[in-house]
């Protein structure tokens, strides 16, 4: 007779987590299962609606990540009208999304990560946060604040923050980068710079000490999937699709991201909302895969900027082939905004993105688009069919959180698996639960949970019993 | 024709005979909030946003089709009238689906204006959300039932200005809604010149040029006027 662990939000509250944990009948850990509530009806309610609204109407899907949604839609929307957009507006569009990762990426590793491995495992919750950061590192704190702010900036000088208009359109954009806007983004690039090396130096000494935690924070072997360009470069919003394995071996490489469903499928499983994407051609749950700033690593070969580029290389000597712990999902994450720095002062020095030619024009031309880009958490899809005149028939929504959906699962099994031993007490390990909570961290799931009260994860942990018994359960808001 | 003399507001005015409430307030610098008036087309009073008090008269009465007349004493900003206006823009709003922070006219739409200026924070009605599809079968225009209020300016500029005649008004009540010809998708319209003058009369984001995307629908009432006013009056200035 096997058991069953479950972390369930508390009160249902959209957004929070709530993880079971499966006991087999020796009292082991067999498996995890980590819920999500998320997008249920979304993309119901977008059928019927012109697909040039839905820019304006995907990004309001997320508080968190808009950018990306805006983004993989108005791509969408290229593809329906079947048009190669101004190479002005491509540029503009790939700074923009420079601007989100490197706000998301600041937020995730200053704001929310970084107060648990730099403060202490063992910290109280209330004080192992963004504020407690600022208490001990008062310096590091504000320059990740600024950081992120830096990236919003990015944001805002081309979108504008007024009423939180769709810029990024189907067919390009719809402004372009003034002087000023250039002058002000370039104003931010030495210190940005800096709070960037800094983190990566202190986390590459931190990591000498969290040895246990590159262990168990999900180390296991899947295939990594991410968008290369044509030689195998760091890709975020153009390029194709390649997968490797565990061994660094490229499984398949230059797949055309608008025939995703050729190769991947989609399962729903159990209790879970999300849909957990696997590579078809290996079936499930062995194609399994993972997405992100760890996945984007593993997939590229250079990052096509030098600073970054070193730091790829180091990267890479932490893995035999490929690197596997996700608990080095940070480190990606520090890496991608040091190559997102680099990238935007490039494009700076590009004269075309004052260009005026900057939107193609088009009708529709292609009853079914998709639209892929890289979100800061991993490849996101919005794959459209509509009518002759443009209204959606269907939609269907592919996002990051939900591909590393059964690598988050894996990843919460290994960790209860090592704190748990073989359980029989009554109570639920405490330090269990914050590492179950970091490992989930890790991937930087897009939940309002996982920014809710500024570093605290809404948690609901239960053992189950295989005959489905409750045998133990912690919560926390 | 006779001066009539009257009161708007305590203060006293004059004005020719024939001329509406509206135009004789708005000559003397009163602002009334209309939604259905449009420059260049006769008025209809369906919107009812324009109601003034009349003294004597127990009803209210819209500032647009009504006509002045000697010794009237007129209230266009009375609390009753404040509070009816925000009744009927929030009525405006439960008919149908307007959901701004995604529309095409975000930020430059008539209703939405009114609804700001006039304080309306909430709906307190509940909204009725009836599915209208959106006709977006005419090559360079789209049409969102959902969005319109059914004032009918369309409508007028279509027949009056244009002389086409391809929108009219069909059903009655809450099912009422523009139809093109005789109930056709308007990409099949025969009588559609394309000229767009419905699409620039729209207070909303009913009617929008194809490919819009959220707040970029600017309607241009400005062409509408030029064109009045040179077929009218012989004065082509822009
Ligand atoms: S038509 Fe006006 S009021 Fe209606 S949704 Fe659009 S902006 Fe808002
Ligand atoms: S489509 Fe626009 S102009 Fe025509 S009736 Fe509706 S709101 Fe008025
Ligand atoms: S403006 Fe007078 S009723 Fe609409």
């Amino acid at each position: 007779m096997s058991k069953r662990i479950v972390i369930d939000p508390v009160t249902r509250i959209e957004g929070h987590a709530k993880i079971s944990i499966f006991l087999d009948d020796d009292g082991n850990v067999s498996d995890a299962e980590f819920h999500v509530v998320e997008f249920r009806g979304f993309e119901k309610f977008c059928e019927g609606r012109p697909y040039t609204e839905m820019p304006g109407i995907t990004q309001r899907i997320c508080g968190i990540c808009p950018v990306s949604h805006t983004l993989a839609s108005a791509k969408a929307g290229d593809a329906l009208m079947a048009v190669n957009i101004p190479p002005a507006a491509d540029k503009l569009r790939r700074l923009l999304n420079l601007g989100q990762f490197i706000q998301s990426h600041a937020l995730s590793f200053f704001h929310l990560s970084a107060p648990d491995f730099l403060l202490g495992w063992e910290t109280p919750q209330s004080r192992r946060n963004v504020f407690g950061l600022i208490a001990s590192n008062a310096d590091l704190a504000r320059a990740g604040i600024r950081l992120r702010q830096f990236g919003q900036e990015i944001i805002e000088t081309l979108s504008g923050r007024k009423i939180h208009p769709a810029w990024a359109v189907p067919g390009g954009v719809r402004t372009a980068l003034s002087e000023e806007g250039r002058k002000k983004i370039r104003g931010w690039l030495v210190e940005a710079y800096l709070t960037t090396q800094t983190a990566l130096d202190l986390f590459k000494k931190t990591l000498q000490n969290h040895q246990r935690e590159m262990q168990i924070f999900g180390n296991f072997p899947s295939l990594f999937m991410g968008l290369v360009g044509p030689d195998g470069t760091w890709e975020h919003h153009g390029g194709k699709l390649r997968f490797t394995d565990s061994t660094g071996s490229i499984i398949a490489d230059q797949l055309n991201p608008q025939k995703y469903f050729e190769f991947i499928s989609e399962s729903v499983q159990g209790a879970s909302y999300l849909k957990s994407p696997y590579y078809q051609p290996l079936g499930f749950p062995a194609g399994m895969y993972r997405v992100g700033p760890l996945a984007r690593l593993n997939v590229s070969e250079q990052m096509g900027v030098p600073k970054a580029d070193a730091e790829l290389k180091h990267f890479k000597r932490m893995g035999h082939g490929a690197v596997t712990s996700s608990f080095l999902y940070h480190y990606a994450r520090l890496i991608e905004i040091l190559a997102c720095l680099e990238w935007v002062e490039r494009y700076l020095e590009d004269p075309g993105l004052s260009s005026r030619d900057l939107r193609a024009d088009a009708g529709i031309n292609q009853l079914r688009g998709v639209g892929a880009s890289e979100a800061p958490r991993g490849t996101l899809f919005h794959d459209y069919t509509v009518d002759r005149g443009g209204l959606l028939q269907k939609v269907n929504l592919i996002v990051a959180t939900g591909q590393n959906n059964l690598a988050m699962n894996r990843t919460v099994a290994q960790i209860a698996r090592h704190y748990l031993g073989a359980w029989n007490d009554d109570e639920i390990p405490e330090p269990m639960l914050n590492r179950i909570e970091h490992g989930i961290r890790c991937y930087d799931p897009c939940l309002s949970c996982s920014t809710h009260a500024v570093g605290q994860m809404p948690l609901h942990v239960r053992l189950i019993a295989p005959d489905g018994k409750v045998m133990a359960e912690a919560a926390r808001g | 024709m006779a001066a009539k003399t009257l009161t708007i507001d305590g203060t006293q005015v004059s004005a020719e005979e024939g001329a509406t409430v509206l135009q004789v307030a708005r000559d003397h610098g009163i602002e009334i909030p209309t939604l259905c008036h449009l420059e260049g087309v006769y008025d209809v009073g369906a919107c009812r946003l324009c109601l003034v008090e009349v003294a004597g008269i127990a009803k209210l009465l819209p500032a647009c089709t009504t006509k002045i007349s000697e010794g009237m004493e007129l209230k266009t900003n009375s609390e009753r009238l404040q509070k009816y206006r925000r009744m009927t823009l929030e009525l405006l709003f439960a008919e149908r689906s307007h959901v701004c922070a995604v529309c095409v006219s975000n930020g430059h739409c008539e209703l939405q204006t009114l609804a700001y200026s006039h304080g309306m924070e909430h709906v307190r009605y509940d909204y009725c959300f009836p599915k209208w599809k959106v006709d977006v079968t005419h090559r360079l225009f789209g049409m969102d039932h959902n969005r319109c209020i059914l004032c009918a300016r369309c409508v007028r500029v279509c027949w009056h200005i244009e002389g086409a005649g391809t929108k009219n008004v069909s059903g009655r009540g809450a099912s009422a809604n523009i139809i093109n010809d005789l109930n056709q998708p308007w990409g099949q319209s025969d009588s559609c010149t394309e000229c767009g003058k419905c699409v620039m009369s729209c207070p909303t984001g009913a009617l929008f040029h194809k490919g819009s995307t959220v707040a970029e629908m600017v309607h241009d009432r400005d062409k509408l006027e030029f064109i009045v006013n040179a077929r009218e009056k012989k004065q082509w200035i822009v």
